[in-house]
C-alpha cells in the first residue's frame, strides 16, 4: 500500500481545501444561491472529474473523489457533490452511449445538467436489487411505475437515474434497468423535504411514466450490478467526506478542551476528558486510514477485493464517526447540545453519512460475504 | 496513493518469507503456532540462523551490523517474522544494542556487540522496581561508588527471562540529593556478580518467565557505567523511544485472528461450523475491520513519518495494537466453549505427547495465551501512560 499522495493529487488538495473554505465562508454570509454554488464546482472543473477530457473532465479516480469529499465534509458543504459526481457522474462515464456521453457528460461537467441516482425505495432498505418499481415495454420506449425513497436533492435535479424491473421479483438480482427519467416528465411527481444535516431530498412517484427507448443505461437488465458498482464509488466517497466533519469537530473538540475552563484550569487539563480525546484521536486515524484505503480500493478490478475494503471502510467510518461525534457534543457540554454551536452540525453530517448508501450492519453482512467466511473462512492476507 | 506495495517491496517479503520458511525450525514454528512456551533453544536456533543471514540487527546502524533497510522494509520483516511463528528479537537487542552504539566506550562496544550479533548474549531489563512502575523515575535502587566499582542495593522486577541473562541493563540512583530524573545512571551488570539473586514470579497463565532480581552489596566496576553518571534517564528515553516500526504488532495480530478463524470453522455450533453463527462470525469481521484500518494506519503514518523520528503515533498504535490483539485472544477464548475450563500446565508447556488430549488438541494452550495477553496493555508503558502521552501532544497543556 502507499498512501502518500503524488504531487497532482497534492495540488488538487490545496486548491479544493481553499475553495471549500472560501464557499464556506460565503455560505456563512448568505452570499451564495444553489446556483452560484454549484457553478462554483463547475468553474473549479470539479463536476467533469470521473469523466475523460474530451468531455469536460480530468479523468479522477477513487483518490481523487475521496479528496474532494473529505474537503467538503471538513466544511460541511451542502451541495450533492457525491451523488451526482461520484455515484450518478461514475455510472453515466462507464455505462453511456457514446451518442449519450456526447449530449450528457459535458452538461454535467459544466453544471448546467444535475443527475441523480434514484435507487432506494420505501420498502427497499439498503438492498439495490430489491427494486418494485416497474419497466413496461411499450411501443417505442417504457412505462414506470413505482416509489423512489429519500433521492438527495431528487427534487431540484434535472435527471433522474431510476432503477426499474423488467422481469422477476422484488430481490432477483438480473431483471433491472438504470433509466434515465427527466424530472418534469408527466406522471413524475416530486415531494420534497429537508434533512436531518439541513440539505434537501426528495420522495419520488412513478405514476405511468413514458420514456424513450434510447433512456436506457447499460446493459438492460444488469441494472442492479450497475448501480451497487456506483455506489461503492459513493461509499468510498463518503468515507472521505465523514473523515472530513470528524477531523473538523475533534479539532473544534481540542480547541473547546484547551480554552474552557472550570474549576480554576482549563478542562483538558482533566485526565478523564484527556483520554476520551486521544480515543477519539484513535478513531479518526483508523477511519481515515481505511478511507483512504476505499479510495484506492474503488478502481480496483478485481470485484470482491474491492468490496470487502469498500464495506469495511464503510463499517469504520460508521463507528468512529458515531464515536467522535457522541464524544464531541458530550466534551463540549451543553454547548454541545445547542443550535448555533457547529458540533451539533457536524453530528448530524455524520449520522447522515452513516446510513446513507448502507449503514454498519448492511456493509458488515457485504464485508463477511465478500471476505467468504462461510467457506471455511479465507484466512487474512 | 497505490493498491499494492512496489514490486521491489514484494520481492524482498518474498525473500524474508522463504527464509523463514527455509531456517526456522519446525518444532519451534510449531510451538509458537499453538502458543506454547519456548525453550532457550528455541531461541538460539533462529537467532544464529538470523546472525548467519545477517538479519539479526536490521535496526542498528549499517556499520554495527546492521541491514541499511528502510522504515518499510523493517516494517515488512517485522511483519513476517510474526507471520511466520518466529519468535521475536530479544530485549537486548532492540534496546541496550542501540544505546551503546550511541553512548556507550570503544570498549562495551567491542566487548557486547559481537555477542549479542550472534545471538550469544543475552539481557535482563532493569528498570521496573515495586515501588516504581509507571512512575520509574521514582526507582529507589542505589549505587554508591567506591573506588572503581559502584556498590548497589536494592531491588528489580518484571524482568522477562532473566534466567537466560548473562547481562542486565539497569536503572540505578548514583545520585540522591538532585532532581530524581537527574540522579538516574545506567550500568551493566553482570548476572553472576556475588549479591545478586534472582526470583522467578509465576504468573497467571502459569507462565515462569518474570523474574525479580536482589542487589545486596553487588559491586559493578565504573568501567560498566553507561555513558555518563546522571544521564542514565535520558539513555532510558532513547531507549524506550527507539524506533518501533512494529509497535502496533499487525503481523502478531493476524496470526491470531487466522488461528480463531481456523478453529471457528473446525468447532460446531447447533451442528455448523462455528464461523457460520452469525453472532460469532460478525464479532469476527468487526475485529478484522479494526485489523484492516490499524494496518492501513502503521503503512500510513510510516510513509508519512519516513525520515524523521519515531513520534507520538508509537503510543497511538501500542493503545490500539494491544487492545485489539487482547480481543482477538479473548475471542480465542471462546471458541472452544466449555474446553477453555481444563487446564494442565504440563501440557502448555509441552503439548500432549503420546497421551489422549482433552477436548481438542488446540484447545489446550487457549486459557492460558488469554490470561497471558492481558499483559501486554500494561507492559512498555501502560496503556493509560500511552494515553497520557498522546494527550499531552494533541492538548499540549
Amino acid at each position: 500500500m502507499d498512501f502518500i499522495l503524488n504531487e497532482e493529487q497534492a495540488i488538487l488538495k490545496g486548491s479544493v481545501a481553499r475553495f471549500s473554505a472560501d464557499l464556506r465562508a460565503a455560505m456563512d454570509k448568505k452570499a451564495v444561491t444553489a446556483a452560484d454554488r454549484w457553478g462554483r464546482y463547475a468553474d473549479m472543473g470539479l463536476l467533469g472529474l470521473p469523466f475523460d477530457e474530451d468531455f469536460g473532465g480530468f479523468g479522477g479516480g477513487g483518490v481523487e473523489t475521496m479528496i474532494v469529499a473529505e474537503e467538503m465534509g471538513r466544511h460541511l458543504l451542502t451541495d450533492p457533490y457525491i451523488p451526482v459526481v461520484a455515484v450518478a457522474g461514475r455510472l453515466l462515464a462507464d455505462h453511456c452511449s457514446e451518442e449519450q456521453k456526447a449530449y450528457l457528460l459535458p452538461r454535467v461537467a459544466d453544471g448546467s445538467l444535475i443527475v441523480v441516482p434514484a435507487f432506494g425505495e420505501p420498502k427497499s432498505r439498503y438492498s439495490l436489487s430489491r427494486v418494485a418499481t416497474t419497466a413496461v415495454p411499450s411501443k417505442d420506449g417504457f412505462v414506470l411505475d413505482g416509489r423512489k425513497a429519500v433521492v438527495l436533492s431528487g427534487a431540484e435535479a434535472d435527471l433522474l437515474l431510476v432503477t426499474a424491473r423488467l422481469s422477476g421479483e422484488a430481490g432477483d438480482e438480473d431483471g433491472i434497468g438504470v433509466f434515465l427519467v427527466s424530472g418534469d416528465l408527466p406522471g413524475v411527481t416530486r415531494r420534497p423535504v429537508l434533512t436531518v444535516d439541513g440539505r434537501e431530498a426528495a420522495e419520488i412517484v412513478l405514476d405511468g411514466v413514458r420514456v424513450d427507448k434510447t433512456a436506457t443505461l447499460g446493459n438492460l437488465g444488469q441494472g442492479g450490478a450497475i448501480a451497487r458498482r456506483a455506489e461503492e464509488f459513493g461509499v468510498a466517497a463518503l468515507a472521505g467526506e465523514a473523515v472530513g466533519a470528524m477531523s473538523a469537530v475533534f479539532d473544534m473538540t481540542v480547541e473547546y478542551l484547551q480554552t474552557r475552563r472550570q474549576f480554576g484550569v482549563p478542562i483538558g487539563k482533566f485526565q478523564a476528558l484527556q483520554h476520551r480525546v486521544v480515543d477519539m484521536r484513535v478513531a479518526l486515524e483508523l477511519a481515515r486510514s481505511i478511507a483512504a484505503g476505499a479510495a484506492i480500493a474503488a478502481d480496483l478490478d478485481n470485484a470482491q477485493e474491492r468490496r470487502r475494503i469498500i464495506s469495511a471502510a464503510k463499517v469504520q467510518v460508521c463507528r468512529s464517526g458515531r464515536y467522535i461525534g457522541q464524544q464531541a457534543i458530550q466534551l463540549h457540554g451543553a454547548m454541545g447540545m445547542t443550535d448555533e454551536y457547529g458540533a451539533g452540525r457536524y453530528f448530524k453530517r455524520l449520522l447522515v453519512l452513516s446510513s446513507l448508501y448502507g449503514d454498519a450492519d448492511h456493509h458488515l453482512e457485504r464485508f463477511v460475504s465478500a471476505s467468504q467466511y462461510g467457506e471455511g473462512g479465507a484466512l487474512v492476507a | 496513493m497505490k493498491f499494492a506495495f512496489s514490486a521491489e517491496m514484494e520481492v524482498f517479503r518474498d525473500e524474508v518469507r522463504a527464509f523463514i520458511r527455509e531456517k526456522l525450525s519446525p518444532e519451534t514454528r510449531c510451538r509458537v503456532e499453538e502458543g506454547r512456551r519456548l525453550d532457550k533453544a528455541d531461541y538460539v536456533q533462529w537467532y544464529r540462523a538470523l546472525h548467519a543471514k545477517g538479519w539479526i540487527t536490521p535496526g542498528w546502524p549499517k556499520e554495527h551490523g546492521g541491514t541499511g533497510w528502510t522504515a518499510l522494509q523493517r516494517y515488512i520483516f517485522e511483519e513476517e517474522i510474526a507471520l511466520g511463528a518466529a519468535p521475536p528479537v530479544t530485549a537486548g537487542i532492540n534496546m541496550i544494542g542501540p544505546v551503546l552504539i550511541a553512548f556507550g566506550t570503544e570498549e562495551q562496544k567491542r566487548k557486547y556487540l559481537p555477542a549479542m550479533r550472534q545471538g550469544d548474549l543475552w539481557w535482563a531489563q532493569g528498570f521496573s522496581e515495586p515501588g516504581s512502575g509507571s512512575d520509574l523515575a521514582s526507582l529507589a535502587t542505589r549505587a554508591v561508588l567506591d573506588g572503581d566499582a559502584y556498590v548497589v542495593n536494592g531491588t528489580k522486577i518484571w524482568q522477562t527471562q532473566a534466567h537466560y541473562a548473562e547481562m542486565m541493563f539497569a536503572l540505578v540512583r548514583t545520585r540522591p540529593d538532585v532532581k530524581p530524573q537527574e540522579g538516574i545512571s545506567m550500568m551493566l551488570i553482570d548476572m553472576k556478580s556475588p549479591g545478586l539473586s534472582i526470583h522467578h514470579i509465576k504468573t497467571i497463565d502459569g507462565g515462569q518467565e518474570l523474574y525479580q532480581c536482589f542487589f545486596d552489596n553487588v559491586r559493578v566496576p565504573v568501567a560498566n557505567l553507561v555513558g555518563e553518571d546522571g544521564k542514565g534517564w535520558s539513555y532510558a528515553k532513547f531507549l524506550l523511544g527507539f524506533e518501533r516500526h512494529g509497535i502496533a504488532g499487525i503481523g502478531l495480530a493476524k496470526r491470531q485472528l487466522n488461528r480463531l478463524k481456523r478453529l471457528a470453522a473446525s468447532e460446531t455450533s447447533d451442528g455448523r461450523p462455528l464461523i457460520e453463527k452469525p453472532r460469532f462470525r460478525d464479532r469476527i469481521a468487526t475485529l478484522e475491520i479494526e485489523l484492516l484500518a490499524l494496518e492501513y494506519t502503521s503503512i500510513r503514518l510510516l510513509q508519512e513519518g519516513e525520515g524523521k523520528g519515531p513520534g507520538v503515533e508509537s503510543s497511538l498504535l501500542k493503545i490500539k495494537g494491544t487492545e485489539l490483539r487482547q480481543e482477538i485472544f479473548e475471542m480465542l477464548s471462546e471458541v472452544v466453549g466449555p474446553y477453555i475450563i481444563p487446564y494442565d500446565n504440563d501440557v502448555v508447556r509441552s503439548g500432549w505427547g503420546q497421551g489422549e488430549p482433552v477436548g481438542p488438541d488446540y484447545a489446550a494452550t487457549l486459557a492460558s495465551n488469554y490470561l497471558d495477553s492481558r499483559k501486554i496493555s500494561i507492559y512498555g508503558g501502560a496503556n493509560e501512560i500511552q494515553r497520557n502521552v498522546l494527550a499531552k501532544s494533541i492538548l499540549g497543556l
